[in-house]
């Protein structure tokens, strides 16, 4: 499979994306670290922007990539190498770009004007939504045999994910506002990766009271060991299942 | 050498192959026909894997391929449009499919220098005309010295020369007594490449023997009027179905 991969690799590094990615990333940075000396505050707005973008670009990337690839990993598939590591392969190629634009994007700026442990969170939250929202796109791809299909539904998780979803769990406190919701709202979290990644970082930066009685629930649970633990396997558990699901169905597929 | 058994495969509602039962040995050189649509491609995958039916068997030199993958090593597959990841120079995708093959040692590159892609190794493959994609695509089939080549409309899009040099190197092939499976609708190729004729018509083998005996049947001398006969007849043979459906 690493034979594969380091050809993946060696094609999806010389596409013009990842360097426009990465260059884009780092203005990013770049300008936000000009705007505030305060590094929760950078770590803040860094979060705000990476929470939208980051899925966006993962997913549009990853599905794309898939299609655009889809008579190459045909042709493997005619070669004696497992169906498993094809699509290991494929996904994995997307991932480790993905992450590496995150990394070098953002860790860049933050060499050259200092960062702390929150930052460094940080990053991990930017690649392990990259993992999730790869493994979505893939998902969409392997069940859909269009392109424009595909690119749609992928659109839709991350729209799903980052605007509706909010909006759902909203309207839910705000119409049963009379019960105690906190621990209702604690497990909706944990159904949308992006909410799970703003948390666990908010809770790093120490900022929760700003979110009311909900927050200080929150900081309760997710402060604890115990909560960044259960918070973090979801995180896994969000990066896992998509892929699996991906995997089984192309194993299974026709091309 | 192989031996497609009672094969089904539906796509949703439409059924493509209909218990398809075929045997190719080696030694032999077949020309797979049919019209657009009538599975040629699909059988063509599911021998390679690529497509994996509702039920049957495919035996590769004796080994069911369910879940296999190692036997492909001894087949060389060339696709009707053979697109390569972009950024990957010639050279780059020629070492990987090498590298996919540790026990490979020895290649075969003749075709590689007859088409002169020696020279353009550097070359990333997004800068490559179809026609160069498809020389690529060709060199590769031949490249490890497989028993079964596969060749799915092989001088498309080849210039006249490239065409000769391909033909040539079939021809070679053949001599060497492997087995050779050619689609194509450029029947003059067929009958120059081919020595067995497989006529598929609607998910069914509605022709397979050899070139002679499918001049005899027909009564015709000439290969291409023989197929243009064979379609008739098919067409016919349709048209009764469809009659007695309605009664």
């Amino acid at each position: 499979m690493f034979k594969l991969l380091k050809y993946s690799l060696l094609d999806i590094v010389k596409s013009r994306f990842a360097l426009l990615y990465t260059v884009f990333l780092i203005l990013v940075a770049i300008s936000i670290y000009q705007v505030s000396e305060d590094m929760s505050k950078v770590s803040l707005s860094l979060l705000n922007i990476m929470l939208m973008m980051v899925p966006l670009i993962a997913a549009i990337f990853a599905t794309t990539h898939f299609f655009n690839n889809l008579e190459f990993t045909e042709l493997m598939l005619a070669q004696p190498v497992k169906r498993r590591d094809v699509f290991l392969s494929q996904i994995l190629a997307v991932i480790v770009v993905l992450s590496l634009a995150i990394i070098i994007g953002f860790g860049v700026p933050m060499i050259l004007w200092g960062a702390d442990v929150t930052v460094l969170t940080l990053l991990g939250i930017g690649i392990g939504l990259s993992i999730i929202f790869a493994g979505l796109a893939f998902m969409a791809s392997v069940l859909t045999r269009d392109k424009a299909k595909a690119i749609g539904i992928s659109l839709s998780f991350w729209i799903y994910f980052s605007l509706v979803y909010d909006g759902f769990v909203l309207y839910l406190i705000y119409s049963l506002s009379d019960y105690p919701l906190e621990k209702t709202t604690l497990g909706l979290v944990f159904f949308n990766p992006v909410d799970l990644g703003r948390i666990i970082m908010l809770m790093q930066l120490d900022i929760s009271a700003l979110m009311g009685y909900t927050g200080a629930f929150f900081q309760q649970f997710f402060g604890s060991a115990k909560g960044i633990l259960l918070s973090s396997a979801m995180m896994l558990i969000w990066m896992l299942w998509p892929m699996g699901v991906a995997m089984r169905v192309f194993r299974k597929k026709d091309f | 050498m192989i031996s497609v058994q009672q094969i089904h495969k539906k796509f949703g509602k439409l059924e493509v192959l209909k218990d398809f039962n075929l045997e190719f040995e080696a030694g032999n050189s077949y020309a797979l026909m049919g019209p657009n649509g009538s599975g040629k491609t699909t059988l063509i995958k599911i021998i390679l894997g690529m497509v994996i039916p509702n039920s049957g068997d495919v035996l590769v030199q004796g080994e069911a391929i369910k879940g296999n993958y190692a036997y492909r090593s001894k087949i060389g597959y060339m696709p009707q449009i053979g697109r390569y990841p972009e950024n990957i120079k010639i050279g780059q995708l020629f070492s990987m499919m090498q590298d996919i093959r540790p026990e490979i040692k020895s290649y075969d590159m003749e075709l590689v220098n007859d088409f002169g892609l020696n020279e353009m190794l550097d070359k990333p493959m997004h800068t490559l005309s179809g026609g160069t994609r498809q020389k690529v695509s060709a060199a590769l089939a031949f490249m490890f010295q497989p028993d079964i080549l596969i060749l799915d409309e092989p001088t498309a899009g080849l210039d006249p020369i490239a065409v000769e040099l391909l033909k040539t190197k079939i021809k070679k092939e053949r001599e060497k007594g492997k087995l050779i499976i050619i689609t194509s609708h450029i029947l003059s190729e067929l009958e120059e490449l081919t020595n067995h004729a497989i006529y598929i018509f609607e998910g069914d083998v509605f022709f397979n023997d050899t070139v002679e005996s499918l001049k005899e049947i027909t009564g015709e001398n000439r290969f291409s009027t023989a197929i243009a006969r064979l379609m008739e007849w098919s067409l016919k043979k349709n048209t009764i179905k469809t009659e007695l459906s309605h009664v």
